[in-house]
């Protein structure tokens, strides 16, 4: 379970998330909505304990424990995963040597070689991706795709998944909802942030969070999603009297 | 010697900024480079070129590049020559056991065993072991230390000491030739390929001591040599002084690679000035490995003469701390259709300072001549600095000339994103730095590679601390 717990976030002195309280049950979806630069990336970081983004207010708590001052890694280890939206390249740095890194460091799993590739053909990911910088030239699918890699080899608890459909192809973005909706099923807990409803098509969120400026404003169930399909942010947040 | 590179090291060099210049006091007293000389029982031919280096060094300037060295006081360098109170062996057993046991520490015994075809250790001033194997000395294989070469082989030496590398070119080569001791002299046959790469370690053990080993290879026609160099010092409370030489000659067709791994300790100056010759279809490749020292300043050079010579300059620097690297590859086309290669990177730290300073000349004449230069560098945070200063002199149009720099900042924005992936932050520096270094550990001979490797691990094992 993760509880984002009225927290407030500052980048370089400026406030960016206010107040922000987000719930996600262990099996749960929910979405974040928003349009951009409404908050959405930044609470995600916030939540990943990115030094530069500081909860200057609230906590964050994950399965019961408070891990708003826990170092970024301390926070992967207990099983929560950030699905980047953008994810920075690493030259030199291959995914095979990242997760030869993460073996040695805290997970050991047997043949992580064979795994991968296995992986990597699951989510379509070209073989020849496995070698090259994380991320170095890299296409907008590709790189959806190396993060979806990653999450399905770290099996992590708690999801903190950034606009992971943007980029993706049709075929991608089945694959993508379905590995969601089975995480959820095997009890995971799932923060699904968009500003598309189309994946919401796929995946049913119990409920739906919109930010706006630092602030959620506005939530309800899902039917959030077809009305700001049809009508836009607007509409949303008028009808709620925002 | 039909060729003059005479003052190229200080010609470049102008243009360059620097705060103050290096200032070089004490004396070096002639009666002690006439004393060297008479321990040594050296030939008159020495004896005079010694001092006419001593001559030249009491009258060149001081150079004017180095702008972080203010000053070098060779009076405090109380030792500029130490014989170590031991006799040459060739049998581990026969060295004292305390000097055995310095080099049991170091791993020589076991490398010589298992990979070396020789192998030269020099403790300060003098070698103290000479291993040659067998099959070696049937090849016909010289490999000796340098003083030994100057009475058993006087016409081999005299055709080639300090005629790649001239006393005259800068103040410090000076120096060098008038104190030179330690060494080793390799000579390998027409024709000779030798199987196994030989190798010269040099250990410095005291403090306010200077080295200054001179090493000779002659490659002669079409023969193959890979020789190691490994310099490697205790922690001393104060500073001590290297300035060794290497000359290399390589014949027509031969091949020669040179690999350093250099690991003084944090209180070394070290200059190590090194050039080689290569001839028509010559082949020379320098690796260095530049980790230890306070100060190093190195630049591996080679003279493309003779048509068709090729060569090949991999470096390898890290200034993890306040510590300097001044490297770079110098290359002269003096000849058609001759090329270069050069693959520099360096990585700093903790207000470590990376320079590179490398010449591409390309005289008249070498027409259909190839150069490339590459030089990266990896900056871990804001206190560190590395700079560039590539030079080209094309002499010559028709040549083809290429230099690229780039520059890789670390960003926190890198280390998150593999901290989220359960990595603490040093485990993430690590892996961006090994990552960095990888195209040039694939060049290395395994054993390097795989040490070097470590040596990078445990550099920046520590890197931001835990977590």
């Amino acid at each position: 379970m993760l509880l984002v717990d009225n927290v407030s976030v500052e980048v370089g002195g400026k406030l960016v998330v206010r107040d922000v309280t987000v719930e996600v049950g262990d099996g749960e979806i929910v979405a974040l909505m928003g349009p951009n630069g409404s908050g959405k990336t930044s609470l995600a970081y916030a939540v990943m304990g990115h030094p530069g983004y500081r909860v200057v207010k609230g906590r964050v708590v994950l399965n019961g424990e408070d891990i708003t001052n826990l170092q970024p890694y301390e926070r992967a280890r207990r099983g929560l995963f950030l699905f980047f939206q953008n994810p920075v390249e690493v030259k030199g740095v291959s995914l095979r040597d990242l997760f030869k890194a993460i073996n040695t460091s805290w997970r050991q799993v047997e043949g992580v070689d064979s795994l991968l590739e296995e992986t990597a053909a699951k989510v379509g990911l070209k073989r020849e991706l496995l070698d090259r910088g994380l991320n170095e030239g890299f296409s907008g699918g590709e790189k959806k795709r190396s993060e979806f890699l990653q999450a399905l080899l770290l099996k992590p608890k708690c999801l903190l998944m950034d606009e992971p459909d943007s980029g993706l192809d049709l075929e991608g973005v089945r694959l993508l909802a379905d590995y969601i909706n089975s995480v959820a099923r095997e009890g995971a807990c799932v923060l699904l942030i968009t500003h598309y409803p189309s994946l919401l098509q796929l995946v049913r969120p119990s409920r739906v969070l919109v930010m706006r400026n630092g602030a959620v404003v506005a939530s309800g169930g899902v039917e959030l999603v077809d009305k700001i399909a049809r009508e836009g942010y607007s509409s949303v947040v008028s009808h709620n009297g925002l | 010697m039909g060729f003059d590179i005479r003052g190229f090291e200080l010609e470049e060099l102008t243009g360059v900024e620097y705060r103050s210049r290096v200032e070089i006091t004490g004396r070096v007293s002639r009666s002690l480079v006439e004393e060297i000389s008479r321990s040594k029982k050296e030939p008159e031919w020495m004896r005079r070129l010694r001092l006419r280096a001593l001559e030249y060094f009491e009258e060149a300037p001081a150079p004017q590049w180095l702008p972080y060295i203010q000053r070098i006081d060779l009076d405090e360098i109380t030792t500029l020559y130490t014989k170590p109170d031991v006799e040459v062996a060739s049998d581990w057993s026969d060295l004292p056991e305390e000097v055995r046991r310095i080099y049991e520490r170091l791993g020589l015994p076991e490398a010589y065993a298992r990979y070396l075809a020789g192998l030269t250790t020099v403790l300060d001033s003098e070698s103290v072991f000479v291993g040659v194997k067998d099959f070696l000395r049937r090849l016909g294989v010289v490999m000796v230390p340098m003083e030994e070469a100057v009475q058993k082989y006087p016409d081999l030496v005299k055709k080639y000491f300090s005629r790649v590398f001239p006393y005259t070119d800068h103040k410090f080569a000076a120096l060098h030739y008038a104190l030179w001791s330690g060494g080793v002299f390799v000579y390998v046959p027409r024709g000779v390929r030798v199987p196994y790469p030989v190798e010269a370690f040099f250990f410095l053990g005291r403090e306010m001591e200077g080295q200054f080993e001179h090493s000779l290879i002659v490659a002669d026609e079409g023969s193959e040599l890979v020789f190691i160099e490994g310099c490697s010092a205790p922690r001393l409370r104060r500073e001590s002084f290297h300035d060794g030489m290497v000359e290399i000659y390589a014949h027509p067709s031969s091949r020669v690679s040179f690999v350093t791994v250099q690991n003084w300790s944090r209180n070394i100056i070290n200059f190590n000035n090194k050039r080689a010759v290569a001839e028509e279809g010559a082949f020379v490749e320098w690796v260095e490995g530049s980790i230890g020292s306070k100060i190093t300043v190195t630049y591996p050079s080679t003279v493309l003469r003779g048509e068709g010579a090729k060569t090949v300059s991999t470096l390898l620097s890290i200034s993890n701390g306040g510590y300097i690297k001044d490297t770079g590859s110098k290359v002269i086309h003096a000849a058609p259709r001759t090329s270069s290669r050069v693959l520099s990177k360096s990585i700093v730290a903790n207000g470590g300072l990376s320079v590179y300073r490398g010449l591409t000349q390309v005289n008249k004449g070498a027409v259909g001549s190839a150069s490339h230069v590459e030089c990266e560098s990896l900056i871990l945070d804001e206190k560190s600095g590395s700079y560039t200063y590539p030079i080209v002199h094309l002499l010559e149009r028709d040549a083809d000339v290429g230099h690229e720099a780039s520059t890789l900042r670390l960003s926190e924005d890198q280390v998150f994103y593999l901290m989220s992936r359960g990595l603490k932050r040093n485990e993430a520096v690590s892996l961006v730095v090994n990552g960095f270094v990888r195209d040039v550990l694939r060049k290395l001979p395994f054993e390097f590679a795989s040490m070097l490797k470590r040596v990078v691990e445990l550099e920046f094992e520590e890197y931001g601390g835990v977590g």
